[in-house]
């Protein structure tokens, strides 16, 4: 289970409008406890793939770099990633699942007409077949 | 070589949970090769099927991306500090 404070979904949501028909895509950054996880802040990136942009995100090792950093200085972890689905469900597509991590918490949300709508979240099986979804708590405030 | 390999957060899991493994070689494929065959289930996260590195897994040595050096075949001297750094993809249909 991953929770998410309201706070920081409208910042997702806000990302994926402002960056609509393309795909957004961002850090996120927080505290593995195990089975559960807690979103505590995000990186809101740059998604580098220009030719094809409202159906592909492409994150550099760089900004990989800097969201641990990030994560480091506020003693927090780099526990996953999400990206926007513009006019599209947010279920992973194979494309994903080709070029996901194990471990990490993939966040997707769709947005309809440039409209934030629903989000889920995501995480890739071990030997790589499938995502198993995780299922999120949307909380009123981030516990600090 | 004595060289150290970083584990990057997402593959510690197949690792031992190490954030790094000290071991000997020659060249990053040797390093690899031998990371993998000690943690075996790393294979499939760094390969694919056809065998080559994953499109999404950057390999630098003391900094330096290998895709700049000599990719795999890169040389290494002892006390080479190797980072497997992920990059992040994905999209719709």
């Amino acid at each position: 289970m991953i929770r998410v404070g309201e706070a920081l979904i409208a910042k997702m949501h806000e990302h994926g409008a402002k960056d609509y028909p393309s795909e957004c895509c961002g850090a996120l950054l927080g505290s593995d406890e195990g089975t559960n996880r807690t979103v505590l802040g995000l990186v809101p990136l740059v998604n580098q793939r220009n030719d094809s942009p409202q159906n592909r995100f492409s994150i550099t090792p760089e900004d990989v770099l800097l969201a641990e950093k990030e994560a480091r200085a506020k003693g927090w972890d780099l526990i996953g990633w999400y990206h926007s689905h513009p006019d599209s469900p947010a279920r992973p597509s194979e494309f994903d699942r080709e070029h996901a991590w194990p471990w990490y918490s993939y966040i997707i949300f769709q947005v309809e007409k440039g409209e934030a709508r629903e989000m889920r979240s995501w995480r890739l099986d071990d030997d790589r077949a499938k995502y198993e979804e995780e299922s999120i708590e949307f909380i009123s405030s981030v516990p600090r | 070589m004595g060289v150290k390999v970083m584990i990057p957060t997402p593959l510690r899991q197949y690792a031992g949970k190490r954030e790094s493994v000290d071991l000997e070689a020659k060249t990053v494929a040797e390093a690899l090769s031998s990371l993998t065959s000690q943690f075996g289930e790393l294979k499939r996260h760094l390969y694919s099927d056809d065998g080559r590195l994953r499109s999404f897994v950057n390999v630098y040595v003391n900094d330096e991306d290998i895709r700049y050096l000599q990719k795999e075949k890169t040389a290494l001297q002892q006390g080479d500090t190797i980072s497997i750094v992920p990059s992040i993809a994905g999209g719709t249909e």
